[in-house]
């Protein structure tokens, strides 16, 4: 549990005179399920994007599996990207392809498996995600944005990755839906032994998914900890994101389940 | 590190990395596996393993009363996991025969037809409607697609009718040398540039050009759902996506087509003064004398129904956009083609027109 799996040192972006990220250093450990919090348009997906190396950093360094990421070229890159999973904020299923080609389009391209076991292995990930069977020949179009969220999911999962990227996986559903993949999430890592990062809004998903969470603000970590820790911080961003009005009611009923 | 199968004795022992990326050639030697009621499975070898990994064991071993022994907790839990998630064979859609193919097809192309009908109806209403109201035609629109779809076509098809001039003028004038007719490059350079190949050139660039634009913009506006969005904010679409693009092509396609009528009859000018010896001034007083007025109107008659042809079917094929990406992409192809295909169509309809009334 203590090893840490992911490094951030560092770590500067800005876009024009915009700073994003200033000399950001994060640490996440192996097993565990780390959100990233703060308000919109603080930088969290762009670190996502910058950790799968879909947009690069001014400075900085980030290790990810005790290797440098930055700087990889395109094998090693691609190497390095089949460990890791991404969903996408708003699923990014490609939509010439089912459910069941787009889970199995990852394994077609990178194992010699045969047609039947990769459509049964597809078939795990589907279920795991939590879609029922029926959904396997649908297109994206076809799903609602709940079912589009777990085969993006299941897309995530099919190489097997040891380290997991969420963007705002329950932004857009209906409460009934989010609480329904906060507890995938907690299935997942008991069952997978996945280190989740998961860019969140959804208080709730931090308050009852989270191990540790990390709060972005003004271009810098503002508090790492857990959720109890965060609550407690003086710092006035931190602050005003858990004691508004939605925060207070998300860490009333966390306090009354503990 | 890989994963590996070791039979001995009756024993089959199971190690290394039982993961996806480990696991390539597994499959088939643990189809070729004895199992039998003897065999026992010992699995206490096996490092890692993923879920593709223990479906893979479970999949082996389905089926057979065999125990496997040895296996580490984690393993074990995550193949009685995979086991009992429910994979109930979902029947894959059947594919359609052929018969039913072909009535699908047609049954498509039938109402594609008269949802094409319909909307020229409406675009016809809509316009109507808008000469009846000049204030509510909506001006900015029709600017920027002026500037998209006319202006900033100039240089493209200025340089293949000046082009197309040239290699008019040069593949006749083998042919007219012969008879010592020289001069007659002009007749030909001038009439099928102006009567036909300036027009259909135009269009045909046009309709790559700008067709394609309009189909993949309305289509992609309809995917992210902005054409709903206009509807509800009470925007008719009709009067600012479509009316501004027809309204725009049928004023920018005969500028268009007179532009590219010069540009061509340039072209030959040049090639003439230079294979065939007939000077630039030579060139312009056969034109004046021998060119009648009628063939240049009947060339650039023909192109308002040209841009009418590309304009409506540039948007109703965005309109037919269902779905994502590559719906866009289907609809945008079906849209040049289609689009080029009427143009050529009307053209040749033209042809026999003017030739029944003697133009």
């Amino acid at each position: 549990m203590s090893e840490a799996i992911l490094e951030i040192a560092d770590l500067c972006t800005s876009f024009g005179n915009t700073v994003i990220h200033d000399h950001i250093s994060l640490e996440i450990m192996r097993g565990e399920v780390f959100a990233i919090a703060g308000s919109s348009g603080c930088g969290k997906s762009t670190l996502l994007r910058e950790i799968m190396l879909l947009q690069k950093p001014v400075s900085g360094s980030i290790r990810v599996f005790g290797r440098e990421v930055l700087g990889l070229d395109d094998m090693e890159a691609l190497d390095f990207r089949k460990g890791c999973g991404m969903m996408f904020e708003r699923g990014a299923l490609f939509s010439s392809l089912n459910v069941l080609e787009n889970v199995a389009l990852p394994l077609h391209e990178h194992t010699a498996l045969s047609q039947d076991l990769i459509g049964e292995i597809a078939s795990i990930k589907i279920a795991l995600a939590g879609l029922p069977s029926s959904a396997k020949f649908k297109y994206p179009d076809e799903l609602s944005g709940g079912m589009r969220k777990r085969a993006a999911l299941a897309r995530a999962l099919a190489l097997d990755p040891a380290l997991l990227f969420l963007d705002e996986p329950t932004a857009g559903l209906d409460p009934l839906s989010a609480s329904g993949f906060d507890e995938l999430v907690l299935h997942l890592k008991r069952s997978l032994d996945l280190t989740m990062v998961i860019v969140t809004h959804d208080l709730d998903l931090l308050w009852h998914v989270a191990d540790r969470v990390a709060f972005l603000g003004d271009g810098q970590v503002l508090g790492v900890g857990t959720m109890m820790e965060l609550s407690k911080s003086s710092h006035p961003l931190i602050r005003e994101y858990f004691y508004g009005p939605r925060g207070r009611a998300a860490r009333e009923q966390a306090w009354k389940q503990k | 590190m890989r994963a590996w199968i070791e039979i001995v004795g009756s024993e089959i022992r199971l190690a290394g990395e039982w993961t996806i990326s480990g696991m390539a050639d597994l499959e088939r030697k643990l189809a070729e596996l004895p199992f039998s009621g003897e065999t026992s499975v010992v699995a206490q070898d096996i490092e890692a393993m993923d879920t593709a990994g223990a479906w893979l064991l479970h999949r082996a071993v389905q089926g057979h009363t065999l125990e496997i022994t040895g296996l580490k907790p984690g393993h074990a839990a995550l193949v009685k996991m995979v086991a009992a998630l429910d994979m109930a064979e979902i029947a894959k859609p059947q594919s359609r025969g052929i018969l039913e193919k072909l009535g699908v097809a047609g049954w498509r192309m039938l109402s594609q037809s008269g949802g094409m009908l319909s909307f020229i109806g409406e675009a016809t209403l809509a316009l109507m409607h808008a000469i009846a109201n000049p204030g509510r035609i909506r001006w900015k629109p029709i600017w920027r697609n002026l500037q998209h779809a006319g202006f900033d076509a100039l240089l493209i098809a200025g340089l293949l009718s000046f082009l197309m001039g040239i290699v008019i003028a040069y593949q006749g004038a083998e042919q007219l040398t012969r008879y010592g007719a020289n001069i007659f490059v002009v007749d030909l350079v001038g009439l099928s540039m102006l009567r036909e190949l300036g027009p259909l050139l135009t269009a045909i660039i046009v309709a790559g050009r700008s067709g394609s634009a309009f189909t993949a913009q309305i289509g992609t506006m309809k995917v992210t759902e902005e054409v709903d969005a206009m509807r509800t904010i009470g925007i008719s679409p009709m009067d600012q996506l479509v009316l501004p693009k027809i309204v725009a092509l049928l004023i920018a396609l005969p500028l268009l087509t007179v532009y590219a009528d010069i540009m061509g009859v340039l072209g030959g000018m040049i090639m003439a003064s230079f294979n065939l010896d007939v000077s630039y001034t030579d060139f312009i007083d056969r034109f004046g004398s021998s060119i009648r007025l009628s063939a240049f109107l009947v060339g650039v008659g023909k192109a308002p129904v040209f841009a009418a042809i590309i304009a409506v079917v540039g948007c109703f094929q965005g309109f037919q956009v269902t779905g994502g990406a590559d719906s866009v992409g289907r609809q945008t192809t079906k849209s040049v083609v289609q689009s080029i295909f009427l143009v050529i169509v009307a053209d040749a309809i033209f042809s026999v027109i003017f030739s029944l009334v003697q133009l």
